[in-house]
């Protein structure tokens, strides 16, 4: 059962139609008791990253899903803001993250269109089970004026290009975060999805 | 590379998309759930759905059909319609919007778009302007004023101004809808979406008037802009022919310009 993270700040919901549509069990979580029902989470938002925070930490759950995803080790996927608050810390509003991925959150350049709204290509640095069925060059969904870039250069798995090469995909042990909007990328978008539904890391 | 986006905008009434022309005159199109599938099917880039009756009947947008559209939609969807407080967009975002498009009502209170920035991120907040060639004039300094509630009152506002203020305030995307080339299929007004395009650093929208690939290709180059609102040229039935999007797209890409391939 994929539990989908719903708080405040985040788009929960049209993660759970596209999941509807792949015929992929999953639920709405919005509690510590509900989060450790499921085997495996998606962090899904639209938010501003100290909203996001705020939002998870006042509904009790950055401790119920440190729990689950380093403690348990059970497959995490973060979309969109999701990604940018797995790091360490975060320009926007210049906040704290949740610390799981080393490195740091950093907005575009001024002489850049901010925010980059729109679809752009991701190009794979490797292979991984969760992009198996995502073209190399494919094109996703972005809405994002901030981008991450992980200290390890390992921890890239797809790259995309706006003013600079961006970490557009992040994969780092049992986690995996897209800064794109997988459930909003059409077709390719719900690859990444169904990759993640039967991933195990 | 970013591409530029076709965005398809419903204009719905009780839950069916319907076409104006020049804000008025909407005749019916479809319901708007099997019009998204459809054009979700026929791979759009984008959906703006507009709630046009909310904000002048001082009603709430209607959730129940947001969404039943959401979910066939599988790209960005932005809806917009009668939204007053950052509570009336939670619960869009909750019905399966990812971005949250503001008229009339920011003009009334442009606080809205600071808190719903606040709240959600910039990314998240459209402004969305009715604009209308007035000429230059004391206060009109484009010759471009700002018009709400379906074009039906005059603001005092200059377009640019405006737009300049919504970008200050949060809006991460501004829509440049002409009054005057609202479903006339004559072509976008470049002059005022180019204009707004200099005047802001936020992506822009045309929108008003697309009715040839030609029109689209020259909002998206001449006119500055980054995304273009097409409804008429895909599905108006004042229109001899509509098109789709597959169509659309070739004939952008034939002229340069940079799109979402079409996956066979």
């Amino acid at each position: 059962m994929i539990g989908v993270i719903d708080y405040r700040a985040g788009n929960a919901p049209s993660v759970g139609y596209a999941l509807e549509r792949l015929g992929i069990e999953h639920r709405l979580v919005a509690t510590g008791v509900e989060l450790d029902e499921c085997d495996r989470l998606i962090l899904p938002g639209v938010g501003a990253a100290r909203a996001t925070l705020a939002s998870l930490g006042g509904a009790g759950l950055i401790e119920s899903l440190s729990e689950r995803v380093h403690g348990d080790g059970i497959p995490f996927l973060g979309i969109c803001i999701g990604l940018q608050v797995l790091f360490e810390h975060s320009a926007e509003g210049d906040v704290a993250g949740l610390g799981w991925i080393p490195g740091s959150v950093r907005r575009f350049a001024d002489d850049l269109r901010v925010p980059q709204i729109g679809w752009n290509s991701v190009g794979l640095r490797r292979s991984h089970p969760v992009t198996a069925d995502f073209p190399d060059g494919g094109y996703a969904y972005f809405v994002n004026s901030y981008y991450a870039v992980p200290a390890d250069s390992r921890d890239v798995l797809g790259e995309t290009g706006y003013g600079i090469d961006f970490c557009s995909i992040v994969a780092h042990a049992n986690i995996v975060a897209t800064q794109f909007h997988a459930e909003k990328s059409g077709e390719l978008g719900l690859r990444i999805l169904s990759g993640f539904a039967t991933w195990a890391p | 590379m970013l591409t530029k986006r076709l965005i398809a905008c419903f204009d719905v009434v009780h839950g069916r998309v319907t076409k104006a022309q020049q804000f008025q005159d909407n005749i019916d199109v479809a319901p708007a759930e099997e019009l998204a599938r459809r054009l979700y099917d026929d791979q759009i880039d984008e959906i703006v759905f507009y709630d046009i009756t909310a904000s002048a009947q001082k009603r709430k947008i209607d959730l129940e059909t947001v969404r039943r559209v959401a979910h066939h939609v599988f790209v960005p969807f932005t809806v917009g319609g009668g939204i007053r407080t950052v509570d009336d967009m939670f619960e869009v975002l909750k019905a399966g919007a990812e971005k949250i498009s503001v008229d009339s009502m920011a003009v009334r209170d442009p606080d809205i778009i600071r808190a719903g920035a606040e709240a959600f991120g910039r990314q998240c907040i459209v402004l969305s302007t009715q604009v209308k060639r007035v000429g230059v004039r004391a206060g009109i300094p484009s010759g471009y004023e700002v018009f709400v509630d379906g074009a039906r009152e005059a603001t005092g506002l200059d377009a640019l101004d405006w737009v300049r203020r919504g970008e200050d305030l949060g809006a991460g995307e501004i829509v440049v809808n002409s009054i005057d080339c609202d479903g006339t299929a004559a072509g976008y007004d470049l002059e005022i979406t180019r204009a707004v395009a200099d005047a802001v650093n936020v992506p822009i929208i045309a929108s008003g008037g697309a009715g040839t690939v030609d029109h689209i290709a020259d909002g998206l180059t001449r006119g500055g802009a980054q995304g273009a609102i097409i409804s008429s040229i895909l599905y108006s039935p004042r229109l001899d022919r509509n098109v789709g999007v597959r169509e659309l797209k070739d004939g952008l890409a034939a002229r340069n310009v940079l799109m979402r391939p079409y996956l066979p």
